[in-house]
């Protein structure tokens, strides 16, 4: 029998964060021993012998009794969670809740719990991910380095002081709290960033982006699952999700180049993902608030109802960017509202947009601002003007198949 | 045929959970190949790393084995095969040695003595 993909990383989230419930957010470290010795456990043992029967059990099992001879031994507050002291400084209550803390329900209790503490008022957005990767999806300071291209030394600065703001929360966020708009605001920025980051990221390793996009996907379904927590705009957020995930596969050809959003192989995206995205779609669309979520999720929607380029209904996609530069104007989103207009009224009418686009200044390296300009010269017949452009992009270009992909428009611009 | 028995010695643990699961996969497929080849009599334990000794005529207990880390025996498996060189040669795709372990390669029992004694 295989082990799972990844299976070993997200029983790790899990069991962190559902120890960490026990002991208190103060003992994370504790917490983490603990899951790490059971996981060297685990590792030794099936190695050797081959997996269990269910191997998720059998590793909760492992922590759960690691747990309760901690507790036993200590019998004091200092390792135990507030709220639970009581409960498990008594043989009595013990052992029931340590089982009812390892119970399928709160063990995504507490998941859910552990997210929300890690979107700490007082930490940056990059402390945030950094800091939910690392807890809650098991990855190492090193794969969590390679994935954003930053140094082994920076990511650990930034996990460890992001550790002790949360160690010092006298308990696992609440989901109860009155607070919990506000910080499911600052939990959906996270996972929005984080699936971005694997969707359009800069690291160089595919396979990496990917499993950004699942982990921010997997962490959007804890949400989603919980009726008392969904709301539209977590509806809209999962859609948006969905939708852009189903179109993951056709970013790359067979030979990991990046394929042009108009040449991609319509026929590649995965229409499960559509249906539940656009499902997803339908149930945000209530109450009164228009986030940026919903708009991006319409954006996908159109895109993905269009069985080909020449079918999509531009217009509508305009008027969508003009609703999105209203709420949250940036100029990345200023520029792809440019690259529509192109679509709809011609590559002159595109670049006069983007001659308008009000920070032009904060997309100087980004590498797919002038690979765009190049594009709409490229289309307007200006070769030489285009492969500039090109040229200037390749100099920006942020990874190995960034670079292939503007060399190949380089070349299209020779041969043209 | 002669048993052999491997003791694996030695190893640093994987930095990651993922790392670890490549890890434990591969010991998994190294060991199922040679057990459906029918050379595994016993696909052994993993050993705790704490424990006893206990030594000399006083008997003395003591903690331990406190030896370097790299010669800790971490498990064992039994092997079946014809001679010690077959043995060894099996042992060559053993995913210890990326970490720098080691396996030491034992015939176990004497099998010319035969069943008289």
């Amino acid at each position: 029998m295989d082990i799972e993909e990844h299976f070993f990383r997200h029983e790790f989230g899990r069991i962190v964060a559902t120890l960490t419930r026990l002991f208190g957010v103060r003992n994370l470290a504790l917490a983490e021993d603990v899951t790490q010795d059971a996981f060297c456990r685990a590792m030794e043992t099936w190695k050797l012998r081959g997996l269990p029967k269910n191997p998720s059990a059998w590793l909760m099992a492992v922590a759960k009794n690691r747990a309760l001879d901690i507790l036993r031994r200590e019998r004091t507050a200092r390792v135990s969670e507030p709220a639970l002291t009581r409960f498990l400084e008594s043989e009595w209550t013990l052992v029931p809740t340590v089982e009812e803390a390892f119970s399928v329900y709160a063990v995504k209790d507490s998941q859910l719990r552990m997210m929300f503490s890690c979107c700490h008022p007082d930490l940056s957005e990059e402390a945030q991910i950094a800091l939910i990767l690392h807890i809650l999806c098991g990855f190492s300071v090193k794969e969590i380095a390679q994935a954003f291209v930053s140094s082994h030394a920076a990511v650990e600065k930034r996990i460890t002081r992001a550790k002790k703001i949360l160690a010092e929360s006298t308990q696992l966020f609440d989901l109860a709290d009155t607070d919990f708009p506000s910080r499911l605001s600052s939990v959906l920025q996270a996972l929005y960033l984080l699936f971005n980051e694997g969707y359009h990221g800069s690291s160089p390793e595919a396979a990496v982006r990917m499993e950004l996009c699942q982990e921010a996907m997997l962490l959007m379904n804890l949400i989603i699952e919980q009726p008392a927590l969904v709301t539209p705009q977590s509806y809209a957020l999962a859609a948006l999700m969905y939708l852009n995930a189903a179109r993951l596969p056709t970013r790359l050809d067979g030979s990991g180049n990046l394929v042009s959003f108009f040449e991609q192989d319509r026929s590649l995206w995965n229409h499960t993902l559509v249906a539940e995205g656009q499902a997803l779609l339908d149930l945000s669309a209530a109450g009164t608030e228009l986030t940026k979520y919903h708009i991006e999720a319409a954006i996908a929607s159109m895109h993905i109802s269009a069985a080909r380029v020449e079918d999509t209904d531009w217009q509508q996609i305009v008027s969508l960017y003009d609703m999105l530069m209203a709420i949250h104007p940036s100029p990345v989103i200023a520029l792809n509202r440019a690259i529509a207009i192109a679509q709809l009224d011609g590559p002159e009418r595109g670049l006069q947009e983007i001659r308008l686009i009000h920070d032009l200044h904060r997309l100087s390296s980004y590498p797919f601002y002038p690979a765009t300009l190049g594009e709409l010269e490229l289309r307007r017949g200006n070769y030489p003007v285009a492969k500039a452009h090109f040229s200037t992009a390749l100099s920006l270009a942020r990874n190995p198949m960034e670079r292939n992909f503007l060399q190949r428009r380089i070349d299209t611009c020779k041969e043209s | 045929m002669t048993e052999f028995v491997y003791l694996y010695r030695g190893y640093e643990p994987p930095a990651s959970p993922e790392e670890m699961q490549k890890k434990t996969a591969k010991w998994m497929t190294w060991l199922k190949e040679l057990s459906d080849k029918g050379h595994v009599k016993s696909l052994g334990d993993p050993l705790q790393p704490g424990g006893k000794v206990v030594k000399g005529k006083k008997k003395q207990v003591i903690d331990g084995p406190y030896a370097e880390a790299k010669d800790v025996v971490g498990g064992y498996s039994i092997i079946v095969a014809k001679d010690i060189e077959q043995a060894v040669g099996f042992s060559l795709g053993c995913p210890i040695f990326e970490d720098g372990g080691s396996v030491e390669v034992r015939p176990i029992g004497q099998p010319t003595l035969g069943d008289g004694y």
